[in-house]
Parts: C-alpha cells; structure tokens; sequence
C-alpha cells in the first residue's frame, strides 16, 4: 500500500517531468506552427493527441504547457519555502515575542487574500503574466510553511536535545539552522510535494482566466480556456489538457503521501 | 467567553485596517491617471483637472484612503470610473451571485464531506475505506474549472437537465435562481468535499487513537458509540478550521467558475474591470473579498469557543 | 471458584509473541498485583480482561470471569461487561477524560449506558459516586470540565467511572504513575477502601514494588511476558524463590556506596534570593504581560564535592530553577553566582562549561539524526580551542569509556541504544567538557529499576574518579536519598529545608517534608519479614 503510492506517484510525476525536459529539445511539431487544414482532428497516427483550432499538435502543446505549469508551481513552492521557513523557524525560536506575534498576524493577513485576489490585485496594476501567476501562487504559500515549520519547530524547542544545545552555548539560529532544520526537512517534502500540485492547480486556473501565461507560451489552463466554446462538438480539447492536470497533481498527491509514509508515518499534510 | 469574543473581535478590526491599507497602497503603485484614461487621449487639461477634483484625486493619498475606508463603512464604495455609477450598487447585484454560490457549494461539500469522512474512518482499512479514500485522492486533483466544464457538457449539452449558463436573477423565484446555481455549485463543491472529507477522516482516526477513547470503551460502549460521542465533537475542532479556510477558496473560486457559467457575479464585474482599468471597483471589489474571508475565520473562531471548552474559560 | 482465572494467556501482535502461558487467578475482594519492568507484558495482561487490544493481536488461552469465557469475545458481549461487571483505571488522568465533555456527563454515561435510570436517576447516581471518591458536590460540580481539575482529581473522576456500577472487578494499569507522592497515597488508600467496601476483586499493575508492597495480597511478577513468580505478598517478600524476583527487589533497594564527601570549603554555585517570573502566554497583541512566580527567594550554596539533592512534588518550581542555574532563563530578582562569576543568559562560553547538565528522558535528549561522537562533543562548542583530530577521538574514546560505554560506539546513531545505555550517553556528553558541576535533572526517572540502580552506581563511581560537584533534582525520594550528602525540599517555589541527607530523612523539620516521606511507599524489610512464619 505504502509503496504503491509512491511507485504510481513517482512514474506519473517523472513522465510529467521527463515531458517538460524533452520538450526542449525536441517536440513532435512546432507548437506555434498553424496548420487550419489539418485543425479540430481527434487523436490519430500523426497527430497522437489530435490537433486544436488552429491545427496545432495537442500533444506538443501539452509537453510545452507542462513545461509552464512545472516552472510556476516550482518557483513559487521556492517562493513560499524560501520565505516561510526562516520566518517560521524565527518565530518558533521566538516564541511568545512580539516578532513571533508579528509574523504569525502576517500570516493571518495573508491567509485573508486567495491566491487569486492576489493575482487580480497584480494583474490590475502590472497586467497579466506567468510572473505574476508565480509571485501570487508564491506569496500564497508563505504562510502555509511559515506555520508548518513554527508548528513542527515548537515542540523540537521543548525536547532536551535543544536544551543540551542552548548549555553547550549555541545560540538561536544556529540551533535553527543545526537541529530544528534537519528535523522538520520531512515534513517540508512532504508538504512541499503538495503545494506543487496545489500550485499547478492555480497556475492552471489563473491561466484559464487571463491571468496567467499569455500567447504564445502554451499552458494547459489556456488551452482549457480555448477548448471552452467548442467543448460540444470538440470534446477532446477539453478532456486532454484536463486528464493532463488531473494525472500530474494525483501523481504528485500519490508521491506526497508516499513519502509522508516512507519518511514518518506521524507526519499530518494539510491540504488547503 | 465575552472575553474571548472581545479579544477576537479586535484582531478582526486590525487585520481589517491591515488589509486595506494592503489594498490601498498596491492600487496607489498602479502607472496611469484614471482621470485621462477616463475622458481618452485628447481632454483638455482644465476638464481633466475638474473630473480629477470630482473624483478626489487631487486630494493626498491619506486623505484618498480616509475617505475611501469611511466611505466604505458608510457604505460609499466611491463612483466607477467607467461607468460613472456607484460601485456599492454594482457590487450589490454582483454580490447576490457570488455569495449564494459560495455558500450553496459550502453546504454541498459539508454535506458530501462529512458522512464520506466519517464512513471512512469508521471502517478504516476496510474496502468502504479505501474506496471512499480514492475518490477522495481523485477528487482532490481536479480542477473545478475544467469539471464544470465537463459537467455543462454532459448534463447542460447532452442531458440538457440545466441550461449551459446564465443567470435568470432571483426574481424568477428560489427555485430558478438555485437551479442555475446547480451546476456551478457542485463543480465548486467536489473538489473541497474531497478535501474535508479527508481531513475529516484523518482527524478523527488521530482522535480514535486518544486515551479518552479507551476511557470510553472501557465504559462500555461500542466502537461506534466511542466515535459518535466522543470522537466526532473532537475531531471537528481542525474540520472547522478547514471549512473556514474552504470559504475563502470558494469564494476565489466562485470568480473562475462564473466565467465558465457566463454569470453575472464579482467576477464577472473584476475582470471586465481589470480590462477597461476601473481600478476603483477592483479595489472595493478585493477589499469585499478579504472581508468576506476575515469574516468567515471570525466566525470560525467563535465556533471553537463554543465546541471546546477550554476556550471559554481560558482568558 | 475465583472471580478472574487467566489460564495459559499467550498474546502476540502482528505475529510477535509478547506473552506467553499467562496465568492468575484473583478472588473477589482481593487485590492481585501485576508487577515488572517495561517490556514484561503487564499491561498488555490487564487489556486483555478487557478485550481492548491493539490491532493484529492474536490471542489463545482461557480468561474467565465468574466461569464466563471473555477471550476473544464478540465485542457486543464484551460491550455490557465493560462497565458494568469490569471497570477499569488507566495510567494517564491527564488524557482519560473526554476534553469537550463536562464530568458529570462523563460518570452519567456510564450508568445510563448500563441501567435504565432516567437522567435524574444518573445524575444522583454520579454525585454519590464523585462524593465517595473524594470529589463532594459542594466543591465539584457535575458541570465542571477535566481541563479545571488537577491530575490527581482526574484520576478521582476515572475511578468514580470506573465503580460507578459497582463492578465485580476492578483493573488499575499504572493508576498512580504519572501521580505527586502525596496524590499517590491518597489515590492508593481510596482503591483499597473501595475494595473493602464493595467487595470488588482489584487487579493492579504497577512497576513500583513499594507500593506493590503496601497494597496486594498476592503478587504476580513477570518478566518478558511470562510469570517467572506469584504468591502471597508476604511470603513472597520473605521468601523470593526466582533469581529475577531478587533482583528487581535488590535494585528497588538499592543503595550506592557514594564516597565521603571532601571537605572543601570552594563554593562553586552560589544561588541568593533567586526569583523567577513566568510569562503567561500573550492572549493579546496590546494586552499587559501576567507573570506566575515560579521560584520565590531561593537561596543556597554548593561546595566543591558537594552532593545537594532537590526534591519537590510537580509544580514546586524545581525545573524552573534548573533552567535558570544553567542559565538558559534569566532571573528576575536575587542572583545566581558559579565560580565567582554571574550566571546569565548571556554568560561566556568559559563560565557555561563549568556547568553542565544530564536530563531526564533518554529518548527526548539527543537529535535523533546525528551520530554519538557528534553528540558528546557538542560542549566542545564552548572551547576557545576546541580538540581536533587524534586528540578529539581521544576525547570521545575516554567519555564513552568513563560511563561503561566502548569507543566504537561514537560511529554509531543513537536508535541503536537501550533507554539506560543513552542515559550513559548524556552523562559523557556531560563529562567531555570536565565541568565543575553537573545538574542532573530527573536523571534516572524514566528507567527502569534495574537499569536505575546501574546508573546511580555510575555516578557515584564518577564522583570518585571524576571529583563531581552535582546537583541532583529529582521527585523520588529514595533515589535523593542514597545518591546525596545534602538535600534541599522545594515546595511553591521556595526552600521549605535544608540539611543533611541522613538527618532530613530520618527527621525531617518541617512538616512537609514529613508529610512526603510519609507519603513515599517502602519496601517491606526482608529481614523482618523472614522471621514471620509462611
């Protein structure tokens, strides 16, 4: 059961991956190449996936989109972890003071604006963007491992083996750095496995609303947004770059629960 | 108890001036001048400065937020700039989509959520488990944009049960007014259902395994008993807290689902505006939104007084 | 025909045995004690009565109650006899009761659950029993949450529970375990009045042969899931026939042969009118910080090759003060000298390595994911120079050395360790810096006896060779007792005596000091006690 999930996790997440990489270097056709002729074709010999609107080859379009969505997703779980672990290891190291106070209502404050007013908020004075998608996504997860790590540090604060470290004279950052870190690294893979897929979920969302990446760069939530006037007679535009998103975030799911089991059975994942 | 509501009300009030100050001051960075954007390329400089005078642009920027947070607790929203209406009777009509929407999906997926949860835990590691933990991971993985889409496609398209989209207005009566909202209800409410009912799941088997469980068992009563009266008042202390955070996802998420529904609520209104620069409406509409949200996590804290003692009596 | 016959009891989960031809027997109105270290099956024994197993355990054998077969079966049945014919106590007040629910709710449920009394019915049900358990309704209320009550009345409430129908049997796992002394004798006197009065059988387990002792009528002892002796508690004390029995008794009794203090004059830890305030948490962002006072006008002073031990019931502030002599907390009031020199948070290295600590739970002390070597040298920290190389191996091989331990377990992590071989691991890392003074706090209290009495032979072997300055914190009075030259009684926050180990104990001044050694359950003496005839 247990490496079941893993498994199935892990080959989803690499096909995605591997996807996103080949797709540099080599796609089945030009993404941005029109064909009308050959546009609104099913899946078939030449074109796998079949082809959208304007022709183009669904499937080299879905090995682009992947590309967009694994970058947004993974700068702003960079975003996120980069700026929420030190604030949450500083306010656990803290605890009680007005900095632990003052980053906990941050977090609070922030948990107010979905990453979606966040987005609109950017998109009204800066125009719409991938950037955009990925400062908001970003911003979003701040807290969410800002209150990981506090809540998984605070404990650790009260164990013995800190004690032991603050009388052989280590301060409080490197007791952050040197015990709490490596004891709640599991717990931010896990977590951080889960905001990924959460992250390609919005990234695709704001995408699908104009928000996110613009034309020409492909992206499974544009090409949703596309396939939304001729869902009834074209189906398959619609199914495909779904089934995509769908298959990546259960894959990464898989794998997150995976090695939430594999690394600590005891470890909790929020999923928000 | 009044304490505790007192205290809770106060951090309200603070991330309430917070936020607005937040909202302010990003919508202040925004390049352009409202007032040529307004009258186009070609107004006449003393023109300009009139309609900027009318709309206080003039004025300094903590005049501009003062009067802009009083007017709002007056329920002055200010006056479009497209539009020259007032934004409070926009966002009113908008509103009266929006808000039912979210609420419907909240009571789908609380609905959904909580016998899914609880028939999971009860029987864990049994088929029911497995089966009801596997939809859920499925569940948890769709985007709800896209199932609205497939939904309009087989039971709007093919089915033709409801129609693709629109909203008739609650004239029309409750009935016609929550049927349009079916569909993109239940597209907003799956993939929270999903969501809560594992958190539902999970909270109660970590409460299964608390000593006052054995207590109870010990007392005689079933497994079943155990979990009824013990167990699920427990485990809803973190289903709470999801439920509130859930409120704010859907109230996002209502903004998305209405563009695959072609309904008229908020957002509709943000995104229109976003397009022809109506930076006044998105400001009141997002500063809305966050209310809604702090709102909804007020009431969440209040909801944990009222389930866990020590609450109450702590402070 | 006796009320509870454990015939031939093996139980084993996911396929590991654990016991293994378990049998007892207990007649009513007697009081049979399960006894043994951690690890014997004592626990798992009780739960079985109650069929409250853990998943994947596998049971055989025979348990009877009153002729009726209750192994393995079907819940339903076992439902109407939890309760009602079996009622039970757990070691844990402090999580036994259902947070959310009020007391009397919890007592009523167990009645209503049973009998078909109205409300009313239950409720008065409830106030009598929570009145002869020692919670009156003047001072309980039936609406009062566990969250208000302390540990020890917790534990009234679970009893209350437990007797409210007036079970045949009675089984108390641990019942006063994570109990103060004083609570402990209070708890143990009410179990057995409770006995007498209704006539129940009680199976008690419990780790402690003391108050084995003091309370049961037979013995059972096991060890690694087996009986290895039972008798009548008297005649079993007097005449221990396995080898194990002897041991555990002679490891309750220990006694170290700690070496005469030197008489040296160096005061090496001065604490004067030490005060320590603690924070309530911050409720609000803007509200004014409430203070409890933890540890109120402390003064005392340890010499070089003193041996001081502390000894208070929870709560007393000791922990507290522990803190503040390491200089982890800051004092607010009076002042905390080590060698002539101020302790404070801020303190130098130089100072912090005169004094250094071991603590109480073997398990909680190391970072899990860093190897032996890697732990004992942390206090290296402190040193201008700390050893490299050869010299630090060195330094490591004798610490590991010093406490019983061989060089090469420095390349080792430390789940490869038994609970007393990590004990040995806190005091190296203690050792390696050659502190003036070491605190030990709690040091020994979660082990178990045997392995106790090993380590409290090792310390009092490291004050010969090491000259060790210690302070000794602990709540177990006979462990302060052997292993100290001078003991300090905390009570609230302050001194309450102070004076010679030997004297305080054999006349103590002050009433509370009185009151806990009173409270503390002994040993029977073996000697006396082979002169009775069986």
């Amino acid at each position: 059961m247990r490496s079941r999930n893993l498994i199935i996790g892990g080959v989803l997440s690499a096909l995605v991956i591997a996807a996103a990489l080949i797709s540099f270097l080599w796609t089945p056709y030009d993404v941005t190449q029109m064909n009308i002729p050959a546009k609104l074709q099913t899946p078939n010999g030449t074109h796998w996936l079949g082809t959208d609107h304007f022709g183009r080859d669904i499937f080299s379009m879905i090995m682009v989109g992947a590309r967009t969505s694994i970058a947004v997703a993974l700068v702003a779980v960079g975003i996120g972890m980069g700026v929420g672990v030190p604030l949450g290891l500083a306010a656990a190291a803290r605890q009680g003071s007005l900095l632990d106070e003052v980053i906990m209502r941050g977090n609070d404050l922030v948990f107010a604006f979905p990453s979606l007013v966040i987005a609109i908020l950017i998109t009204a004075v800066f125009g719409p963007g991938a950037v955009n998608a990925i400062i908001a996504i970003g911003i979003f997860n701040i807290p969410v491992f800002a209150r990981l790590t506090r809540g998984a540090a605070l404990p650790l604060w009260q164990r013995e083996f800190i004690m032991a470290a603050r009388v052989a004279g280590k301060g409080v950052s490197r007791i952050s750095i040197e015990h709490i870190l490596p004891n709640v690294t599991n717990l931010l893979i896990v977590q951080g496995t889960i905001q990924f897929s959460l992250g390609i979920l919005a990234e695709a969302g704001l995408s699908y609303v104009g928000l996110g990446a613009q034309p020409p760069l492909p992206s499974w939530g544009r090409m949703l947004a596309d396939a939304q006037t001729m869902v009834n007679f074209a189906p398959h535009l619609a199914l495909i770059p779904g089934g995509a998103i769908i298959l990546t975030v259960l894959g990464l799911n898989l794998m997150g629960d995976g090695l939430r089991d594999l690394l600590d059975p005891r470890i909790r994942v929020e999923r928000t | 108890m009044l304490r505790y509501s007192l205290k809770r009300l106060l951090s309200l009030a603070i991330s309430l001036i917070i936020a607005s100050l937040v909202i302010f001051l990003v919508i202040e960075v925004a390049p352009g001048d409202p007032a040529s954007f307004m009258l186009g390329m070609n107004a006449q400089e003393d023109t300009l400065n009139a309609l900027r005078e009318e709309l206080g642009l003039n004025q300094s920027k903590l005049e501009r937020y003062l009067s802009w947070t009083f007017g709002m607790l007056q329920g002055d929203f200010g006056t479009s700039y497209t539009y020259r209406t007032p934004v409070a009777q926009m966002v009113a009509d908008r509103l009266w989509v929006s808000l039912p929407l979210a609420l419907y999906a909240l009571a789908l997926s609380t609905l959904i959520a909580f016998p899914a949860g609880i028939y999971a835990a009860s029987r864990r590691g049994a088929p029911g488990d497995v089966a009801v933990m596997g939809a859920t991971q499925l569940g948890v993985a769709i985007p709800n944009f896209w199932f609205a889409m497939i939904l309009v496609l087989v039971f709007a398209i093919n089915l033709r049960w409801f129609s693709a989209g629109g909203f008739p207005g609650w004239d029309e009566g409750l009935f016609t007014g929550l049927k349009a909202l079916t569909l993109p209800a239940i597209a907003l409410a799956l993939p929270q259902a999903a969501i809560l009912a594992r958190v539902m799941r999970s909270s109660l088997l970590d409460i299964l395994n608390e000593d006052f469980i054995r207590t109870a068992r010990a007392k005689g009563l079933s497994r079943r008993q155990a979990l009824w009266r013990h167990a699920l008042r427990n485990a809803l202390i973190p289903v709470l807290t999801i439920i509130g955070l859930q409120f704010s996802f859907l109230l996002a998420g209502s903004i998305i689902i209405e563009q695959v529904f072609y309904l008229p609520g908020l957002g509709r209104l943000v995104f229109q505006s976003i397009s022809q620069r109506d930076l006044i409406v998105v400001e009141s509409v997002v500063m809305l939104l966050v209310f809604a949200v702090i709102m909804v996590n007020f009431i969440v804290d209040l909801a944990y007084a009222f389930v866990d003692p020590r609450l109450r009596s702590r402070s | 025909m006796s009320l509870l016959s454990i015939q031939n009891l093996d139980l084993s989960i996911h396929g590991n045995p654990i016991l293994n031809g378990v049998s007892l027997d207990l007649a009513q109105g007697e009081i049979v004690a399960i006894t043994g270290e951690s690890g014997s099956g004592k626990s798992l024994t009780a739960f079985s009565v109650m069929q409250l197993l853990p998943r994947g355990t596998v049971t055989t054998g025979s348990i009877k109650l009153d002729g009726q077969e209750v192994l393995n079966a079907p819940d339903p049945e076992m439902c109407k006899l939890r309760g009602n014919d079996i009622g039970m106590v757990f070691q844990e007040p402090m999580t036994a009761l259902n947070p959310l629910k009020n007391i009397g709710d919890q007592v009523m449920e167990t009645i209503l659950l049973h009998t078909n009394q109205s409300r009313d019915e239950a409720r008065k049900r409830a106030l009598e029993v929570l009145a002869r358990v020692g919670l009156p309704p003047e001072s309980y209320s039936l609406s009062r949450f566990p969250h208000e009550l302390s540990g020890g009345q917790r534990q009234r409430v679970v009893i209350a529970m437990a007797i409210a129908l007036r079970p045949r049997l009675l089984i108390a796992d641990e019942p006063t375990t994570a109990l103060d002394v004083t609570t402990q004798a209070q708890i143990l006197e009410l179990l057995k009045d409770l006995v007498q009065d209704f006539g129940m059988g009680l199976l008690m387990i419990t780790h402690d042969l003391a108050v084995v002792s003091d309370m049961a009528d037979r013995i059972v002892v096991m060890r690694s899931g087996e009986v290895v002796e039972t008798g009548v508690t008297k005649t079993l004390f007097a005449n221990m026939q396995h080898p194990y029995t002897r041991a555990l008794f002679a490891a309750s009794a220990h006694e170290v042969n700690l070496p005469k203090a030197p008489e040296a004059d160096d005061a090496l830890l001065i604490v004067q009118d030490a005060v320590r305030d603690y924070p309530k948490p911050r409720t609000t962002l803007f509200a004014q910080r409430e203070y409890t006072r933890a540890v109120n006008g402390i003064s005392f002073t340890l010499h070089k090759g003193e041996r001081i031990g502390l000894v208070g019931e929870s709560g007393c502030g000791k922990s507290t003060l522990t803190r503040a002599i390491l200089g982890l907390e800051p004092l607010q009031g009076g002042s905390i000298k080590a060698f002539g020199q101020e302790v404070a948070p801020d303190m130098p290295a130089a100072l912090r390595s005169g004094l250094q600590v071991v603590f109480q739970d073997p398990y909680g002390s190391f970072n899990p994911r860093h190897k032996v070597a890697r732990i004992i040298t942390e206090p290296f920290h402190l040193l201008d120079n700390p050893p490299q190389g050869l010299e630090r191996k060195n330094r490591v091989s004798d610490a590991l050395l010093a406490v019983g331990l061989h060089p090469d377990d420095a390349d080792k992590y430390i789940h490869a360790f038994s609970g007393g071989q990590r004990q040995r691991i806190a005091i190296a890392r203690a050792l390696i810096i050659r502190p003036e003074v070491i605190i030990f706090d709690e040091a020994v209290s979660a082990l178990d006896v045997s392995i106790r009495a090993q380590i409290l032979d090792l310390i009092a072997e490291l004050t010969q060779t090491h000259d060790l300055s210690y302070l000794f914190i602990s709540h177990d009075l006979s462990v302060v007792r052997t292993i100290t030259d001078r003991v300090l009684v905390m009570k609230n926050g302050e001194i309450v005596e102070d004076g010679a180990t030997q004297q305080v104990f054999t006349n103590p001044s002050h009433p509370y000091t009185a009151n806990l050694i009173a409270a503390a359950p002994t040993l029977p003496d073996v000697k006396a006690l082979s002169n009775v005839p069986a």
